[in-house]
This record gives C-alpha cells, sequence and structure tokens, in this order.
C-alpha cells in the first residue's frame, strides 16, 4: 500500500506545472500498468492524471504523417486501420504489450518513458524514426527516439517535463516495418530479444532505405546502422539478411539472466533482425 | 459387478454445485473471511539459502506502534521443538532456503506488520547453500544438518550426510536379465525443481480462544489433517480445534501441508485478536512445498523383439530442507507399467537449500516415469519398433507381478494404448519436419478414511455432509452418487463440504482418493438412508423392511397395494420415529491403480528452439466416469501440468543459491494460447472394488507428458532430451550441437 497525491491535469500546461511544483516525487500517471505495479511499498508519491487530456489520447495522420498521443491506449491503437496501414509493426509492437486487459490501458508513451531495455514498442518507434515532443516549464523540445531512452529505466526527461507527442513522418513509398519478439510463450511474458525493422523498396525491389533497431539486448534499445548498410543496395538476398543478423548480433550486448543467457540472446536477436527485415519487405511489396 | 448396469445419475455431465458461485465471484476461499477486531499477520524470510541464526532480537518490532504480538520459533510449545515441520514453519537454528520463515508480525494493518518486519534484527552467519544433488551427494560436502545420517544403508551410517535415505526394491535376477538381452541402453536423466502453480495462494484465518472454541478457516486439501498437524504442534487436544476448508483455488498435492496456520494462532494467542495471515505470489514460490528435483539412471535389457529382460534405475530426488522426497513412490511406480521379471531399483532422498518438497500430482511417479519412458522410446527406435507396441508386448496386466509388491487385479493399461494406437491421431502420420512422441504413467491411487452424513429434510430433500475439501469436482460426483441410491434427483441433495466439527475425520484429498473412497462412505450413507426409509414404510404398512422394495425414490409395498415417496416418508419422520440420517464411515481399500498413455505432436523452430506442441492426446482408465466431464478436465488439466514441465518451468537459482523467478512471469505454466486441444480418450475398466467401478482419474494423466512431449522434440531435432526443461535455450544448444 503506498499513499497517493493524485491530481488530474485538464492541460498540457497544469500538468507540468503539477509536475513541476510536487515536493514529493511526482509521476505521470497514463494507464498506470507500469506505475500502480513498481509504486507499491514506496514511500509516498504525487501523481499526475493526464488521460484528461485530448491530445495525449488520441492519433492524427495527415500530410506529413502520424501524430500519436503518447497516452492511447494500445487496443485503441490497433483498432485503427489508417496507422496499422502506416506502420503496422509499430502497430503490432503495441499489441503484444501485456494482456487483453492491460491493452485497455497501456500505451506506447508509458512503454516508452517506463523506458525498459525490454520494451516492445521501443525497437519499432526506432526503426520508424520517430521524434518525441517534450513540453517542460522552459518550452517544447524535440528528441529523436533513439536518444529518449539513457539507461535501464533511465531516460531524458527532467523534472517537470512530459512527453506530449510522437511523431512518426509519412514513410516514403514503397517502405514498410515489421517488428518481432522472442517469447518462450505465446503471450504475457517479456521480450527475450526484439528487432524493429523498416524498408524502403524502389521499383526494382531493391532496397533504398533501411532503419534496424533491436531491443532486450543491452541496457536500452539500439539503432544499428550496420544491419541497415547491409539491406540498403540490396534485393534483401539471404547474404544481405544474412549480414543484417551478423549486424545485429554484433552490436548486442546481453546479459545472462532468468529469461535468457548472452549466447541465446545474441543468436536469437539477429534471427528475429532477418525476419523481421523479411516482412517488412514482404509488406513494401503490398504481398 | 455393475459393468453393465444404466445408471440414471452416474455417468451424467451435471452443472456443479458449486459452480454458480464460483464464476460469479461470490465463493468464499482463504482470504476471503473477515473477523470483528481481526488484525494481520506477515513472515519475515530469509534472505539466505543457508545460514545459522545467531540471534534475532524483536524489541523494536515489538514497540512498533500498531503492532500487537511478534512470534518466533521459541513460542513453540518445547515438545514440539524437535519437529522438523515446526522447524519448517519457523526457522529454529538455521535458515534453510531463501524465504525460510524467521519470524511473524501482527498488527493493525498489513503495512504496519511490514514495517515491523524491517525492525527485527536478525544475526545471520551465512553458509555455503548445497543447490543440486552432485552437490549434496559428494564426498565431504556442506552439511545441512549435520546431525542426519542416512538410513536405509546395507550398514549403518557413521558419519553425517545430506543423503537422509537409500530405499531399494529388486525382482528376479537382474544380471542374468541384462544376460538374456540383445540389446541394452542405459542413459541419464534430469528434471528440475517445479511448482504446482496453483492460482491461490496460502491463506488462512484464525481465532485462539483459551476456553476450547479456537478456529482455523484455511484454503487446504485436508481440514482435518491441519487440525491435527496443527493441534500436535501447539499441544491442543483435537476438539478444542475447529477447521474450515474454504473453497480452494488449486492445491495439486501442495495444500496438503501446513504452513501458516500454527503461525497464527500462536500470534492470535498472544495478541488475544483474530489474525490472517495471506501469502504472496513471491512467498509462495519461495517457501510452499515445490516439486522435486531429480537425475535418475536407467538401463534396460530387451530381445530383439523387444521384449524387456531387465530394467535397472538408479534414483536421487531432492527433498529440499527436510527429508522426505517422494523417492519412495519414484522407486515404486518407474517401472509399474511392465512386466518384467528381473528389475532393481535403487532410491536416494536427498537435502538440499531449497524448501521442503510437498506432493504434487502423483508425487515422484512424473520424474521416475519420465526417465524410464524416455528410454523406452530410445529402445523402439533402436529396434526399429512402433513405441506403442514395445509398451503392448511388455504391458502389465491382470495377474502381472508388480515389482512394488502386488499382483495386479483387473487393470486398463492395454486399453489404453490401444485406443491411442487407434486414434485419428496416431492413424495419421506426423507432419514432416515436426516430431512425436508416446508416453505412459502409472499411478497407484489410495483409498483411506472417509465419514460422511446424510440429513434427509422433511420436504424430501437431501443435505450431504462430507469431509473432502473439492478440487476437482467432487461434490458433483458426490451428489450424482447419492442422488443413484436415493433414487432422487441430483438437484434436491445438497452436498456440503462440512468442517471438522459436522462429520467424523476424513483423510486429505489427494491420491486421488476422494470420487472413490468419500464417493464409497457416501454410497454407505445413501443406502443407510434408503434402508431407513424401508423400515419406515414397512411399519406404516406392517410389514417387514425385506417386503419393501425401493426404487426411483419411491417405496413399494410388495406384499399388497400401496406406494410412499421420498418425500412423504421424510414428511411423516417425526412421527414414525424420528428424522432420518444415513451414516457412512469407511476405511476404503482396493483403490483401483490408473494408467494413462499420452501422444504429442510437436513442432520445433530450428531457428530459436522454440517449442508449440501442435497436437496432444490423452488416454486413461478412469474405472468409470462418475462424471465425464469433470474426468476429462482431470486428464486435460494433467497433461498441461505436464505439458508445463516437460517445456519450460523450473526454479532458477543464483549461484548463492536465491530464487529468482518467484512468480507467474518468469515461471512459465503454460497458457491457454500455447495450446492445442488435449483430446482426452476416456477408457472405462471397472475397479471390482467400487460399487460403481471408480478409479482415481486425478493424477495418472501427469506422468506422460514428460518423457512423450520430450521424446517429440527429439525426435523433431533428431537429438535426444534427457534434461527437462525442453525450454528454447537448451533445444537451441541440442540443435546447434547435433
Amino acid at each position: 500500500m503506498t499513499v497517493v497525491e493524485y491530481s488530474a491535469a485538464a492541460s498540457i500546461e497544469e500538468a507540468v506545472s503539477l509536475l513541476l511544483s510536487s515536493d514529493i516525487p511526482a509521476k505521470v500517471l497514463a494507464g498506470g500498468t507500469d506505475l500502480i505495479i513498481q509504486s507499491a511499498g514506496l514511500d509516498p508519491i504525487k501523481v499526475v492524471d493526464i488521460k484528461n487530456i485530448d491530445s495525449m489520447m488520441g492519433a492524427t495522420i495527415d500530410g506529413d504523417g502520424l501524430t500519436l498521443g503518447p497516452s492511447m491506449p494500445c487496443a485503441e491503437l490497433y483498432s485503427r486501420d489508417d496507422v496499422k496501414a502506416l506502420f503496422p509493426g509499430l502497430v503490432e509492437a503495441a499489441y503484444l504489450i501485456g494482456s487483453t486487459q492491460v491493452q485497455g490501458r497501456c500505451s506506447v508513451g508509458g512503454n516508452l518513458c517506463n523506458s525498459s531495455p525490454a520494451a516492445d514498442t521501443i525497437p519499432a518507434l526506432i526503426a520508424n524514426a520517430a521524434q518525441c515532443v517534450i513540453q517542460g516549464p522552459g518550452g517544447e523540445r524535440t528528441v529523436a527516439v533513439e536518444d529518449f531512452v539513457t539507461g535501464v529505466g533511465r531516460n531524458c526527461m527532467a523534472k517537470g517535463e512530459l512527453l506530449t507527442a510522437l511523431r512518426l513522418a509519412k514513410p516514403a513509398a514503397g517502405t514498410s516495418d515489421a517488428y518481432l519478439r522472442f517469447i518462450p510463450r505465446t503471450e504475457m511474458d517479456i521480450a527475450v530479444a526484439g528487432a524493429g525493422v523498416s524498408v524502403t523498396l524502389d521499383g526494382a525491389g531493391t532496397c533504398t532505405a533501411a532503419r534496424v533497431s533491436i531491443g532486450a539486448v543491452a541496457p536500452t534499445a539500439l539503432l544499428i546502422p550496420e544491419a541497415a548498410d547491409a539491406l540498403i543496395g540490396s534485393k534483401l538476398d539471404e547474404a544481405a539478411l544474412d549480414k543484417a543478423a551478423a549486424a545485429s548480433l554484433a552490436a548486442s550486448s546481453p546479459i545472462t539472466d532468468r529469461r535468457g543467457t548472452v549466447e541465446f540472446r545474441k543468436h536469437v536477436v539477429g534471427v528475429l533482425t532477418k525476419r523481421a527485415a523479411t516482412i517488412a519487405a514482404q509488406r513494401a511489396r503490398g504481398e | 459387478m455393475s459393468e453393465a448396469k444404466d445408471y440414471k445419475y452416474v455417468g451424467t455431465r451435471r452443472v456443479r454445485p458449486d459452480g454458480y458461485d464460483k464464476v460469479t465471484g461470490r465463493a468464499n476461499y482463504g482470504a476471503d473471511l473477515t473477523l470483528p477486531g481481526m488484525i494481520w499477520g506477515r513472515i519475515l524470510r530469509s534472505p539466505h539459502a543457508h545460514a545459522k541464526i545467531k540471534g534475532i532480537n524483536t524489541s523494536k518490532a515489538e514497540a512498533h506502534p500498531g503492532v500487537s504480538a511478534v512470534v518466533t520459533f521459541q513460542d513453540f510449545p518445547e515438545k514440539s521443538q524437535g519437529s522438523p515441520l515446526a522447524q519448517n514453519i519457523l526457522a529454529n537454528e538455521k535458515a534453510l532456503y531463501h524465504g525460510h520463515a524467521i519470524a511473524a508480525v501482527a498488527a493493525k494493518t498489513v503495512q504496519i506488520a511490514e514495517e515491523a518486519l524491517g525492525l527485527i534484527e536478525v544475526d545471520y552467519e551465512v553458509l555455503t547453500p548445497v543447490m543440486d544433488l552432485d552437490t549434496a551427494m559428494a564426498d565431504g560436502a556442506t552439511l545441512i544438518n549435520e546431525n542426519l545420517k542416512t538410513v536405509g544403508l546395507p550398514e549403518p551410517a557413521t558419519e553425517a550426510s545430506n543423503i537422509a535415505a537409500r530405499q531399494e526394491l529388486k525382482i528376479g535376477d537382474i544380471d542374468a536379465g541384462f544376460a538374456e538381452a540383445d540389446v541394452i541402453l542405459e542413459r541419464e536423466y534430469s528434471t528440475p525443481t517445479v511448482h504446482q502453480g496453483y492460482i491461490e495462494p496460502h491463506a488462512c484465518t484464525v481465532r485462539y480462544d483459551e476456553n476450547g472454541q479456537s478456529m482455523v478457516w484455511c484454503c487446504t486439501q485436508g481440514h482435518f489433517d491441519v487440525r491435527a498437524s496443527t493441534a500436535n504442534l501447539l499441544g491442543m487436544e483435537l476438539g478444542k480445534l475447529k477447521v474450515v476448508a474454504s473453497e480452494i483455488g488449486g492445491g495439486f498435492g501442495g495444500k496438503t501441508t501446513i504452513y501458516l496456520e500454527p503461525v497464527a494462532l500462536m500470534l492470535s494467542k498472544k495478541s488475544g485478536n483474530p489474525v490472517k495471515i495471506v501469502m504472496d505470489r513471491d512467498e509462495v514460490f519461495k517457501a510452499s512445498g515445490p516439486g522435486a528435483a531429480t537425475k535418475s539412471w536407467i538401463k534396460i535389457g530387451a530381445k530383439k523383439d523387444g521384449t524387456f529382460t531387465a530394467m535397472q534405475a538408479k534414483m536421487a530426488f531432492e527433498a529440499g530442507a527436510f527429508p522426505g522426497s517422494p523417492v519412495g513412490p519414484g522407486t515404486m511406480t518407474v517401472f509399474a507399467p511392465y512386466d518384467v521379471a528381473n528389475a532393481k531399483v535403487e532410491g536416494f532422498d536427498v537435502l538440499v537449500n531449497k524448501p521442503k518438497v510437498a506432493a504434487y500430482r502423483a508425487p515422484g511417479a512424473p520424474q521416475a516415469e519420465f526417465a524410464s519412458e524416455m528410454l523406452i522410446n530410445e529402445l523402439a527406435e533402436k529396434l526399429g519398433m512402433d513405441m506403442i507396441d514395445i509398451r503392448l508386448k511388455n504391458a502389465a496386466r491382470e495377474g502381472t507381478q508388480a515389482l512394488y509388491g502386488p499382483k495386479f487385479r483387473e487393470i486398463g493399461f492395454i486399453e489404453c494404448l490401444e485406443q491411442c494406437k487407434a486414434s485419428e491421431h496416431y492413424q495419421n502420420a506426423v507432419a514432416e519436419g515436426n516430431g512425436r512422441g508416446v508416453g505412459a504413467g502409472f499411478w497407484f491411487n489410495i483409498g483411506g478414511v472417509s465419514s460422511a452424513v446424510i440429513h434427509m429434510n422433511p420436504d424430501g430433500t437431501a443435505t450431504l455432509l462430507e469431509g473432502s475439501p473439492d478440487i476437482g469436482g467432487s461434490r458433483a460426483s458426490m451428489q450424482s452418487m447419492a442422488a443413484e441410491e436415493l433414487g432422487i434427483a441430483p438437484e434436491r441433495i445438497k452436498p456440503i463440504v462440512a468442517d471438522t466439527e459436522m462429520v467424523a475425520h476424513n483423510d486429505t484429498t489427494g491420491g486421488s482418493r476422494t470420487t472413490f473412497a468419500t464417493g464409497m462412505a457416501v454410497i454407505e450413507a445413501a443406502q443407510d438412508v434408503v434402508r431407513q426409509f424401508k423400515e419406515r414404510a414397512a411399519s406404516t404398512w406392517n410389514v417387514t423392511p425385506e417386503q419393501v422394495e425401493w426404487a426411483d425414490g419411491v417405496a413399494r409395498n410388495t406384499a399388497g397395494d400401496g406406494e410412499m415417496t421420498c418425500q412423504e416418508i421424510c414428511a411423516s419422520a417425526g412421527r414414525t420415529g424420528g428424522q432420518i440420517t444415513g451414516r457412512g464411515n469407511i476405511n476404503a481399500r482396493g483403490a483401483g491403480p490408473s494408467f494413462s498413455v499420452h501422444i504429442a505432436d510437436v513442432a520445433v523452430d530450428k531457428d530459436t528452439g522454440k517449442v508449440d506442441v501442435v497436437r496432444y492426446t490423452a488416454s486413461q482408465d478412469a474405472g468409470r466416469a462418475i462424471h465425464p466431464s469433470y474426468v476429462e478436465g482431470q486428464i486435460q488439466g494433467g497433461s498441461v501440468q505436464g505439458i508445463g514441465w516437460a517445456l519450460n518451468e523450473e526454479y532458477i537459482y543464483s549461484d548463492d543459491g536465491l530464487l529468482e523467478n518467484p512468480g507467474f512471469l518468469d515461471y512459465r505454466i503454460p497458457l491457454a494460447s500455447d495450446l492445442p486441444m488435449i483430446d482426452p480418450i476416456v477408457v472405462e475398466v471397472p475397479n471390482p472394488f467400487h460399487p460403481y467401478g471408480v478409479r482415481g482419474v486425478g493424477e495418472a494423466n501427469i506422468i506422460p507428458p514428460l518423457a512423450t512431449v520430450a521424446t517429440a522434440v527429439g525426435n523433431a531435432i533428431g537429438r535426444p532430451m534427457p534434461d527437462l526443461p525442453c525450454s528454447p535455450p537448451r533445444v537451441l544448444k541440442a540443435i546447434q550441437e547435433g
């Protein structure tokens, strides 16, 4: 049982001001699926509920791309065919979090701000070059998602700052993405390794652009330019895929724990890189 | 034997009487009772796997505002302090495993109790933990109990050891048997520490009363044994302690002993308040009674035609911190499904710094029969024989002398094998790239002491009191059997799991005994009621009871005219001699063994080692299925627990002996989405010792999946998988080494 001081903010500005003025540790409450579990038995905290702020909870697509409200429940995101059409890999990553019940509350922004090395949506966001819009007492700033998380459970946000949007540019023609994770079961588990890949193919099927990101195999999810370089210029043939897999494997620095050994995680992250690239390419070709 | 008889209610699929309350959330489980003035107990647990306790200072905790009582081992009556059970419930001189209970606090709130736990000062001297069988059994091993000497050695032991006991079983001449063999195979196998994984944590609410009105409410498989053990440890008389069994959210053998109840009563005695203690999931994993880890060596000799000539096993079982692993049933079951003239089995009960193991569904048999069934499959492959045919060739049948003692009466092993062989599953070849496995299981089943009472109400309805906690739908089965005997609709009978003051002693629900033994007590009680129905009708008609026939709930005068319904007899009972109560108090003998045969097809992701069970068929001899849905449920449930044991379940310890996965996130039981339909085949070879032919069905089903699935995985990847679990890292390693 933890003593909680609860406030609901009606606007971004009010949320920032509530977070800033608190004299006890203040936390943003979106779905609470991580926060409530983590707060058990802790000293008193203040929670600032941001679910009353419309822009935090919605997703809009315009000519520039997707603006995702960080606290939109994953179940709602999954029901958005327009988002799925542009970023199927991101949506499938979001859909892997928790159980059906948890899906009704958990969110992409929450997953990012929790900053777990094994977060499923982070590699998918990195593969799509998402930009994080952060509002703080000093105004707004934008951070590339691969720079957002700074360590296990740590990120670049300072006291009083709030993640207000995730921006994903409209993908070029012939682009799609995929995210895969490995767990020993089918659901309700935490990634042993994960890989998000976005590829752009030209009319001849040659890869002209790619981003590869891996998760759960280092303190933070990583962008792997070497893996992307292995794909760019190829027709995603076996040799190129193997080279990308090898790059992911080489860049990973996992630990041995109850979820897997170093050797197993390194091997599997290579396999996932290859498989995710193959699926992203199939999607890019409209298959 | 009643084999050919048609039954009206036995064998029908009725809605269980306890079902509505359970699905609506109305049922009351272990943590659901609250009493006036109740306070909360919490338990301080050892952060070390093995440590000497040099001192415990509870004074700061006692002085903490809101704290009403603190207890330690020293609060047990002196005459109980030598008891291993007491030392498991609260550590004495040593903490013997990570999570071992050290002290307990009762306070106004859980939060205050937890704060107080933090104020208890324990002076530990950390010792080297002994975490596996090889380390524990090695010469010069660190000793967990310096006073323990091995029993069962040919010469009495002189030195202390971690090996608590050695057992041996033999039949025939093992050397001559191997000499006769054309083929001899041997191999080593291992299984990890596993947990039963019941959803409901241990919980109790108690009230100590110095005037003999003490009460315990708890979730248990046997409230009479809770009463006996608790009263014994605390020096109480049985009649002065009432134990009420709540609804139970799973047990699988893990709720056949006690952890919290004496602690809660001591706290209640000290504080003067009722006390509730509820374990966290973390505590359940660390400090209840998991299933034993094992290592086995098996050797089998056979003729070219597949006939076994000799079977030998050497098995070591981890007992945890105190002696008492199920190595006994392990040695007795390892070769029990087979008719073999020469066999020898040696078993060792070994201490390690892990929680004391408890029963887990057919205790000892899944580990033991995993090893033997694996080698039989390998032997079949070596001889070019079908996996079912080699078992049919050697199957135990009526008259077979079992290694563990008795000669089998009517048993259904061959029928299980034949029905599996004829199944659509087995008749179709396994898909290209996938692997198939087969495995068999034997379990004794037990009978034992059961008591039941039936009160007839004035409107002809019946109240059925029995004392076996219902963990698998037994109230529905009791209702059907009572209805069959009384000839009235099951819905007119209300079955109740009565507390320790409402019926006489009942043995714990375990050993698949309840439908068999308590069922017989219920049948006897119902027959006692029918006898009285006949007497009452006879006195009304002025005929002898023998001249009265009872059928379909109606008494008929065979010596003249007249019919009296059950309602009429009950309505007039007050005038014909008083209300009618039937009793059944029995010690049931003749539990029929149950056999089980399974088939699994698996797909293996060769790049990651992940196993997907794609098809599963499970047969079992139920003798007679009183409630077919619940027999199928037992078969499916046992299969799934065995599949989990085969694939991903294991206790993971750090190098210093700390449990790293005390929760369902990382202790991976199978999810519904991990499994195919488990197709049950209910075989019915009646048990001649039960009026309806019942055999226990709760346990034999968990035995075959271990070897069935591991064989299927091995066949899919072309490498044997002798060590469980077949988790992705281990399967991938086997593929890469292949």
